[in-house]
């Protein structure tokens, strides 16, 4: 397996989607029930990708897909159970 | 260096997003650390020459004073250190993961901040330390600031013991105890900060409390 990244490589294109910053977001997995945060995930993919998987630290099983194209993003987040967003106080 | 007109501020240890779009329309896209606190819309960005870097060999050789250059960001809000935090800091840097490490320890100073900072920095050589001439002088004038070198390949004279990889001693001696709690930050290639992050949770410290950043 190619060598991964992490998700504070995420928080460039999830920044165009979210209003606030979602890679300080936990995101539990919805298969091993870890609470991952988000720029912590196992990230497979790079720049040349036509998307980004993003990987539970323990367990290894898909937490969430984005894909970015021309005139739409695709964000699937099926692999955990709810996200959880720090807002910025006020 | 870029000005980036209204740019919004920044957290030490964020990064921007920079892409190039060539005349013929193909864009490529990588991120790189912002290495200090923001001057107004003046942002400094360190990049590292990189042989079959697409990015890095065209910012570093091509690129001139004056060409412009999309950015995004600042992004990543969960490796950031901001003045207001008080815990002991442990920062553990393998090459040009410094950088972020750098933005850090300037807004430390910056934000005269009496914070103990601890960095462990693990490079190839002595050569290959980026900041040398700083680091050297903030370890001697920022009170509260320890650095320690490590080398994987060739060390000087003076280092003690012999060129090695990170260990559990390195890491146990340069850093805090666990006892402390104090907020470490690894950032580094992959296989470094996923060494260094292991050894961590194994001296003691909460994983929580171990932020890591890697790169390609």
């Amino acid at each position: 397996m190619t060598e991964h990244l992490d998700g504070n490589d995420m928080a460039g294109a999830l920044s165009e989607i979210f209003a606030v910053d979602v890679s300080a977001a936990t995101a539990p997995c919805a298969s091993c029930k870890r609470v991952n945060v988000v720029a912590e995930l196992r990230v497979y993919g790079g720049p040349s990708a036509p998307g980004l998987v993003a990987r539970c630290c323990g367990c290894d099983e898909v937490v969430l897909r984005l894909v970015c194209g021309p005139g739409a993003a695709w964000l699937d987040l099926r692999g955990t159970t709810a996200l959880r967003i720090p807002l910025p106080p006020g | 260096m870029l000005d980036v007109p209204d740019w919004p501020g920044h957290d030490a240890g964020q990064h921007v997003d920079v892409r190039l779009t060539a005349p013929d329309g193909y864009t490529a896209q990588r991120s790189y650390s912002i290495a200090g606190p923001a001057d107004g819309d003046r942002i400094e960005l360190t990049v590292q020459h990189v042989d079959d870097g697409e990015v890095s060999d065209y910012l570093t050789t091509v690129y001139a004073i004056g060409d412009p250059v999309e950015v995004r960001g600042p992004v990543g809000g969960w490796f950031v250190w901001r003045p207001e935090h008080t815990d002991p800091v442990f920062l553990v840097a393998g090459g040009s993961g410094i950088v972020p490490l750098m933005a850090m320890i300037r807004a430390r100073a910056a934000a005269d901040s009496k914070t103990p900072f601890r960095l462990l920095y693990s490079a190839r050589s002595p050569s290959e330390i980026i900041f040398a001439d700083e680091l050297r002088r903030r370890a001697r004038d920022d009170r509260g600031l320890d650095v320690t070198y490590l080398y994987t390949r060739s060390a000087p004279e003076d280092w003690p013991g012999r060129p090695h990889r990170i260990s559990v001693a390195d890491l146990n001696s340069a850093g805090w105890p666990a006892d402390l709690r104090p907020a470490c930050f690894v950032c580094g290639p992959t296989g470094f900060v996923e060494t260094a992050a292991d050894i961590l949770v194994a001296l003691g410290h909460e994983p929580r409390r171990v932020k890591t950043e890697r790169f390609g």
